[in-house]
């Protein structure tokens, strides 16, 4: 039985993105969850399904409890780091397509700037825990130094430069400013990119994520539900998870320049039956700039070794070949752990993305990365 | 002199990795072998992926091996490499085929490239606790 099209996601909903919400993460949640139900049109009670992210202290229970949801019939983590959110669609389809339940809400909050940092959190994390033995002793902390060795290696073997990865930066912030949701509102240009300071080499300022507070929130329907929703449904027509090899620690992986979406974009390509030239507009996850160009590569849109000319060629640019992150990414706009990528491809193909509009966009492509490989990513198209 | 905080993170050796640690405090690199099928594995784990065994014997590593990637690191993330950065990290090919990511001591950004022979060290970071490192192998 093929998955494709048998649900759509119907709603979308945000909250502000800022340093500092002065809100709690469940109230986060609650509220951007709030937004994509209204969104879809339908009743808070009506939600029968719900995906949690599992690095947050809030569970499906307290939507239940603040939604007076009485019969919750699906619930289920997706643990992928930052490719949660969008593996979290492929699991909504399978709980859907098989009967269980009818809208799944994907939620996502956190208060990532005001409360704990990145350097702190991540060592209490179980998925780091092989690292957190044996590499943060020695100096391999945060994220940033642990995918540093991989952008090292991939300039080495294909002389992939610092520019490059710039342009990425750069364009990222031009589409966040254009979005006007984001937290970064100044321009950013390739000078400014070269002159900020190095975080972990090759890694800048400007290659890293933003850290941020807010939330955001999806509605997943069944598609023969789907069509009677406020807004026109966008179609789920393909998605799938993958797994790089040695999962739990980069240093142990025998090809360090290959993600675990390598594994996941031919299925995905698959079940939708399309291929990447198809694609009319692409949400890449950026916790960093090297992470989007090897997703480029491993997604199929240039070969390996290609990422650095492809994105210097001004192709994920809007009005490029294939634009690229037009909300502004967690580079620019906030790091909702690419939650707000999905809500933004969702408004590409609605029509609804405001300046940053990809005229015509049809089908699109939305992808999760994390926990040092994990892989997730979703094709969709316009109802 | 005042005994400093240690404010590096500190590993907490489980059952099967007991053996590593025990091993840098002598000055030796220890790698698992499965007692099976002879397939060295690293970072320590319990089972052997190729053959499924739980047998281990554990074997003293030539600490010799080249350079596979790096990073320099110019932002201490924690307090504890506050005074070290920038540091260079390496992702060490040890000889045995199985990798480890350590710092580079005694050597500047100009002088790593892909492919550097290297060689383990190990340093006292504390009383109860010795961390691998590397040189440039001579």
């Amino acid at each position: 039985m093929s998955l494709k099209e048998k649900a759509a996601i119907t709603g979308v909903g945000e909250t502000e993105y800022t340093r500092m919400s002065g809100k709690s993460v469940l109230a986060l949640q609650l509220e951007a969850s709030l937004n994509a139900i209204a969104d879809a049109g339908l009743s808070p009670k009506e939600i029968d399904g719900i995906i949690p992210y599992s690095n947050s202290p809030v569970v499906a229970e307290d939507f239940v409890t603040n939604f007076g949801i009485s019969d919750l019939r699906f619930s289920a983590t997706a643990p992928l780091g930052g490719a949660s959110c969008v593996a979290a669609i492929q699991c909504a389809l399978l709980a859907i397509s098989g009967g269980v339940c009818n809208h799944v809400l994907i939620p996502i909050g956190r208060n990532g700037s005001s409360a704990g940092r990145i350097g702190t959190r991540v060592q209490q994390m179980p998925q780091f825990k092989v690292v957190g033995e044996y590499e943060m002793p020695v100096g391999a902390i945060a994220p940033a130094q642990l995918y540093a060795p991989m952008a090292r290696r991939h300039m080495e073997l294909f002389g992939t430069t610092s520019l490059q990865l710039g342009e990425i930066a750069v364009s990222t912030r031009h589409n966040a400013i254009l979005n006007g949701h984001g937290m970064m509102t100044k321009p950013l240009t390739i000078e400014d990119h070269q002159a900020s300071r190095m975080i972990s080499d090759p890694l800048r300022l400007y290659d890293c994520s933003l850290e941020s507070d807010g939330g955001a929130a999806i509605v997943v329907s069944g598609a023969d539900r789907a069509s009677d929703l406020r807004k026109p449904p966008v179609y789920i027509m393909g998605a799938a998870e993958g797994h790089p090899d040695s999962p739990s620690v980069i240093t142990q992986r025998p090809d360090l320049t290959r993600l675990g979406i390598a594994k996941a974009a031919p299925k995905a390509f698959a079940m939708a039956g399309v291929s990447p030239g198809d694609i009319d507009v692409a949400e890449i996850y950026d916790c960093f700039t090297y992470i989007v160009l090897c997703q480029l590569e491993d997604l199929g849109f240039c070969k390996k070794g290609e990422g650095g000319p492809f994105v210097a060629s001004g192709a994920i640019r809007l009005g490029g070949k294939l634009p690229v992150n037009t909300h502004g990414g967690l580079l620019s706009q906030a790091h909702m752990v690419g939650m707000n990528h999905i809500v933004e491809l969702v408004r590409q193909l609605r029509g609804e993305a405001g300046k940053a509009q990809v005229k015509g966009a049809g089908i699109g492509l939305v992808t999760g990365y994390g926990d040092m490989g994990d892989g997730s990513v979703a094709i969709m198209r316009r109802g | 002199m005042t005994a400093e905080a240690y404010l590096k993170p500190v590993p907490e050796p489980t059952h099967e990795s007991r053996p590593y640690w025990h091993g840098l405090k002598s000055g030796r690199l220890l790698l698992q072998k499965c007692g099976q099928c002879g397939k060295i594995r690293h970072y320590p784990r319990p089972v052997c992926d190729a053959c499924y065994s739980f047998e281990v014997n554990w074997i003293e590593a030539s600490g010799r091996g080249t350079v596979h990637s790096w990073t320099i690191t110019h932002h201490a993330f924690n307090p504890g490499f506050k005074l070290e950065v920038p540091y260079i990290l390496v992702t060490v090919d040890l000889d045995e085929g199985v990798r480890m990511q350590v710092p580079l001591r005694g050597a500047g950004a100009a002088d790593v490239k892909l492919g550097l022979p290297v060689r383990i060290i190990f340093e006292q970071a504390r009383p109860d606790l010795v961390t691998p490192a590397c040189v440039i192998a001579s």
